[in-house]
């Protein structure tokens, strides 16, 4: 499997994910932003950092680089595509994915461990995962307040969208597990056809116990399984 | 050197329209003393012009030229055999194995930060970054350093939360993580905060590279932002007839942060090194343009000369003298090699970002500025960044504070009322209380390679692709280098060691921040001197030299300087990760033990600060053997894989550091049961701030083993009880007294301190 | 009393670096927009306030600019009156 890690000017988790990437065994290269034509690839991450400086909204700017055109054309044709953190803004920006990452409600950067509920177990990125399990990974983020209108909202829920929700450690969706005021406490959606997956925590930042938590590796993996499945009938 | 002096001589230049002439008052607003200008026409052979006055002015203030502290600062150890670069470069180097060399350095931005907390603290960062990154090495940890008045104050609320997200913001947009650093809260910084910004980047031995400018023709590239009128000297707001734009309002002072181009400048830097299409490169940092170049030909023992309207500004109708001495931020200056100008433009392309040939190198020893092909500047190039004339002072101590230190302390020794009441109050003190508050504002975690966060005694990074890892730590408790500044410097050194020891790391060398009041003030000149020796004493008995740093003078409001601050920046290594040891107790059943012994004083303690508003007393005693064989003892420890976990005992004093190791992060608390019986009055023991000690646990089958290192190592230690479950609350018993508490109830007091105090009140804009 | 609603402009001091204002001209520019030569960035605050008449209400919003919504230090601030609100609540 090869993996595209897309850089955006201002990204700085891209080399974070190389790493995670590379770690589970699979294939991995750059990508640039004023790139173009991702067809080698059988899936696209965009990394954490502050594209564009977060200038004017967080992901604006960066949705409006070359690359996200073929970006949007790789999702449409069900190419599977991870947006972590500053990713999930622009795949928002982009209209990859529904709603927007408003302040957080505290109106200051956050930056710590969070708890996670893993919703679902079906999907290609959580195969590895087991319902309801819960998962430490590291957040830092400024804008990490999930909000949609009604509607999408009551979609995402209706259609078991949501695939990671912040927890306390009895695995509730509290307040006060909820770290930025996101709606639901949702830490992470797919698309409606499943193949994107944004999220605001970091997964590959918990690769290693050294650093602290090795329950991002699942995320890899996961995604490495369904492609390796998949892969038969297409390559 | 006094060759090039005598042989290299000021060409005439006339002055440039529109220049204000030089008068006394002129030269007195650019901080010059009458003599130094003497010294300034000697150089030049003749009276130099505004534009000139200017460059000196910048070029002998203290910030670059170091004149009241040179001579100290000479006293320092700088070397071993580890160190690869020592004082004088853009930051100090050192070899940490592996083929890998770790460069660090701490700055100060004092003053920028009580004008305007959020930029002043994040172009602090900035500049810090950028003097790692110019050395060939890439920025892997920030910590950072701060000082504030109390925070009863709505003012000092302003510009403690301005400072914190402006360290946050910055940091947190270029990616470095941030793992560690300190904050005191205390009166004596009431109108003076001190922020210094201290910076980690590792490298492989082949990347270093230096600042010099060499090679008669190179090309002189500016790359990066564009020049404005940002942080423009104070002096050129004296003079109406500046530039074409007089609007007063219109030139602001300020720097302004652009963490987003810092991050593509830091990769456009990295490729440039490792391109081979330059030879040197250095920040603009302080005195912009003027210092950069002007040291780059110092340290090549060349001229340069610079063509102001080929360099890229952002405002229209800037003159010499400000394009000079502009302090815009995220600015490179680079020597490209010859013929290699189009690769350097064109991986800045890539970056999005800006070059621009500005100038050349010259063989004639000279800073040579031009305007539109006029020169408006010759000066000779070594006088100018050597020749700053450099002061030794009388120094004499404070009769004022001598008396404080004299001061009798004994009403104090029986506390008032209940014992746990005052340890409840010192747990919830800002200065020992949790400060999660701040660096949970902090990314600390990107880059993935954070192995201890802020929190822990050092924070540690790990070299990835190696078994690895560095630890940095920043420490100076100015109280007691107020009441008696060589201990106190000696205390500061030997606390970061401690801390360094405590994760597992082997105390490798130093990068300090002078933060004083006015030099020329004899009492202050007393503390610096005596700080710097205690300084060296230190670094010379711990083998940790001194590879660079940063002086801070005139921290003063209303002729009230802070207390006496020389932050110590201490870096150390870890040959192996999976000793890295944490601050915090492992497991109820664990046995705590206490090496080292209290000395018995009470001065300059958190515990007087608090519940007596003092500041005074005899300041604990330092025993740099002692500390050294400690410092080993626990190593010794460590390497035997015989810990659970190490915390050293310092603000708060023995109570306060086991309320510390019990509850953590708060995620997984824990109880404990200790005693101690000393010969000692009852708030001695708990509370008192003696240095030496260190507060171990360990798996009980291990406690023996302990015991026979700290006795090799002459080390006092001592079985003093047992880590239990949180639910069987935390008690430590003194002769003569106990506090004991509810271990939610020190959580409580320690965790909610900083956040009842920041999210309730409102801060007080500017 | 009546309700007035004000605008307050807050704004870069002229010749202060605005990092947003750099990128998003940046941005616009490759975006096509060639003739875009300077993009600032400021913050627009709706106030609805009681005030006796016009001329106090403008004056009570330059107070809280000076004291709470512009930095001096580093923005400029404009206040202009949108208008009287009729009734209660608008």
């Amino acid at each position: 499997m090869k993996v595209a890690v897309v850089t955006f000017p201002g990204s700085n988790c891209d080399y974070d994910l190389y790493k995670a990437v590379q770690q589970v065994g699979a294939e991995v290269e750059f990508v640039w932003h004023r790139e173009r034509g991702l067809q080698r690839f059988e899936a696209v991450m965009l990394p954490g950092g502050f594209s564009y400086g977060d200038y004017l909204r967080a992901g604006a700017i960066a949705r409006m680089s070359p690359v996200m055109e073929d970006v949007v054309a790789f999702a449409a044709a069900g190419g599977p595509v991870l947006g972590i953190c500053n990713g999930f803004q622009i795949l928002c920006e982009a209209g990859l994915l529904p709603g927007a990452l408003m302040r957080n409600d505290v109106l200051r950067f956050r930056s710590h461990d969070v708890l996670l509920r893993v919703e679902r177990d079906d999907t290609l990125f959580t195969g590895d995962y087991e319902k309801g399990q819960i998962l430490r990974i590291p957040i830092a983020h400024g804008e990490g307040n999930f909000e949609a209108d009604e509607e999408t909202l009551r979609a995402l829920e209706g259609d078991g969208r949501v695939v990671f929700r912040y927890v306390d450690a009895n695995g509730e969706a509290t307040e006060a597990s909820n770290p930025n005021g996101s709606w639901h406490n949702i830490a992470g959606i797919t698309n409606e056809a499943g193949n994107v997956l944004g999220m605001m925590p970091h997964p590959e930042r918990a690769m290693e116990a050294l650093l602290g938590s090795t329950d991002g590796v699942g995320l890899f993996t996961s995604l490495v399984a369904s492609l390796s499945t998949t892969a038969g009938g297409s390559a | 050197m006094s060759q090039a002096d005598a042989t290299v001589t000021a060409s005439p230049v006339p002055p440039r329209d529109g220049d204000p002439a030089i008068t006394p008052e002129v030269v007195a607003d650019h901080g010059l003393s009458p003599e130094e200008y003497e010294r300034v026409r000697t150089v030049m052979g003749r009276d130099p012009t505004f534009t000139e006055l200017g460059v000196f002015s910048a070029m002998w203030s203290e910030h670059c030229g170091y004149k009241n502290s040179k001579r100290l600062l000479r006293l320092l150890p700088t070397k071993a055999p580890w160190v690869i670069q020592g004082p004088g470069e853009n930051a100090g180097v050192i070899d940490v194995g592996d083929g890998y060399a770790l460069a660090f350095k701490i700055e100060s931005h004092n003053h920028p930060s009580a004008v305007e907390p959020y930029q002043g603290a994040a172009t602090g960062v900035g500049g810090i970054l950028r003097d790692i990154f110019t050395m060939g090495a890439r920025p892997v940890a920030v910590l950072d350093s701060l000082r504030f008045g109390d925070l009863d104050s709505g003012r000092v609320r302003y510009l403690f939360s301005g400072v914190v997200s402006g360290v946050g913001d910055y940091g947190n947009c270029v990616g470095i993580p941030n793992i560690g650093g300190e904050v005191v809260f205390d009166r004596g910084y009431e109108g003076n905060p001190i922020v210094n910004a201290m910076c980690l980047g590792l490298m492989k031995h082949e990347d270093l590279i230096t600042a010099v400018a060499s090679g008669d023709g190179a090309p002189l590239m500016a790359v990066g932002a564009r020049t404005g009128r940002d942080g423009i000297h104070g002096a050129t707001f004296a003079s109406e007839e500046l530039s074409e734009d007089a609007d007063e309002s219109s030139r602001p002072q300020v720097q302004v942060g652009d963490p987003f181009t810092e991050k593509l400048l830091l990769e456009a830097s990295l490729e440039l090194i490792a391109s081979g299409a330059i030879s040197g490169i250095q920040d603009m940092g302080a005195a912009g343009i003027t210092s950069s170049a002007s040291e780059m030909a110092g340290r090549g023992g060349s001229g340069v000369e610079i063509e102001m309207s080929a360099v890229p500004v952002r405002e229209a109708g800037m003159t010499p003298y400000e394009i000079l001495l502009s302090e815009s931020q995220e600015r490179m200056l680079v020597v490209a090699e010859p013929g290699q100008e189009d690769e350097v433009r064109r991986i800045l392309e890539k970056w999005e970002l800006e070059a621009a040939v500005i100038g050349r190198v010259t063989d004639d020893g000279k800073f040579r500025v031009l305007e539109n092909g006029r020169v408006v500047a010759d000066i000779p190039a070594l006088p100018l960044t050597e020749g700053c004339p450099t002061y030794e002072r009388e120094g004499v101590e404070s009769e004022e504070i001598r008396a404080l230190r004299e001061a009798d302390l004994g009403e104090h020794l029986i506390p008032e009322g209940d014992l746990t009441r005052s340890f409840l109050l010192l747990l919830g003190s800002p200065n020992v209380a949790s400060k999660q508050w701040i660096y949970h504002q902090y990314d600390t975690t990107v880059r993935s390679s954070t192995a201890v966060r802020p929190g822990g005694d050092a924070g540690v990074i790990r070299i990835r692709g190696t078994n690895r890892a560095v630890a940095a730590t920043t420490d100076c408790n100015g109280r007691l280098v107020y009441l008696e500044p060589k201990t106190g410097a000696m205390a500061a050194v030997a606390e970061a060691a401690r801390n360094l020891v405590c994760v597992g790391a082997v105390p490798t060398a130093i990068t300090n921040n002078l933060n004083f009041g006015n030099p020329l003030k004899a009492h202050i000149y007393h503390q610096l001197r005596e700080a710097v020796l205690g300084m060296r004493d230190a670094c010379e008995a711990f083998e940790t030299p001194v590879t660079g740093g940063n002086v801070s003078l005139f921290n003063e409001t209303d002729g009230r300087a802070i207390y006496p601050t020389p932050v110590i920046g201490m870096v150390g290594i870890i040959e192996d990760v999976s000793r890295i040891t944490s601050n915090s107790f492992r497991e109820a059943g664990d046995d705590i033990l206490l090496l080292g012994a209290n000395t018995g004083e009470l001065g300059g303690s958190e515990y007087l600060y608090v519940t007596a508003g003092l500041v005074a007393g005899q300041p604990p005693s330092i025993d740099l053997e002692g500390e050294r064989a400690l410092q080993q003892a626990v190593l010794q420890m460590n390497h035997e894989r015989l810990l659970a976990s190490a915390h050293d005992c310092s603000q708060g004093g023995l109570a306060s550091t086991l309320a510390e190791c019990a509850l953590g992060n708060g995620e997984a608390l824990l109880g404990v049961r200790a005693e101690i019986d000393e010969e000692l009055r009852p708030v001695v023991s708990l509370f008192g701030e003696s240095h030496g000690r260190v507060v171990i646990s360990c798996d009980p089958n291990n406690t023996a083993e302990v015991l026979r290192i700290a006795r090799l190592h002459e080390v006092p230690a001592r079985r003093i009880g047992s880590v239990t479950p949180a639910s069987e609350g935390f008690s430590l018993t003194v002769r003569g007294g106990v506090v004991s508490a509810p271990v939610d109830r020190l959580a409580r007091a320690f965790f909610d301190a900083i956040p009842s105090i920041m999210d309730a009140s409102p801060t007080t804009g500017p | 009393m009546s309700q007035y609603r004000i605008e307050v402009r807050v704004k870069p001091r002229p010749g202060l670096l605005d990092p947003q204002g750099k990128a998003i001209h940046h941005s616009l520019n490759s975006l096509g927009w060639e003739g875009v030569h300077d993009v600032r960035v400021g913050k627009a605050i709706y106030i609805d306030l009681d005030a006796a008449d016009e001329a106090a209400a403008l004056e009570a919003a330059g107070v809280m600019c000076r004291k709470l919504l512009a930095n001096p230090v580093t923005e400029d601030f404009e206040v202009t009156m949108v208008g009287a609100l009729e009734g209660a609540g608008s």
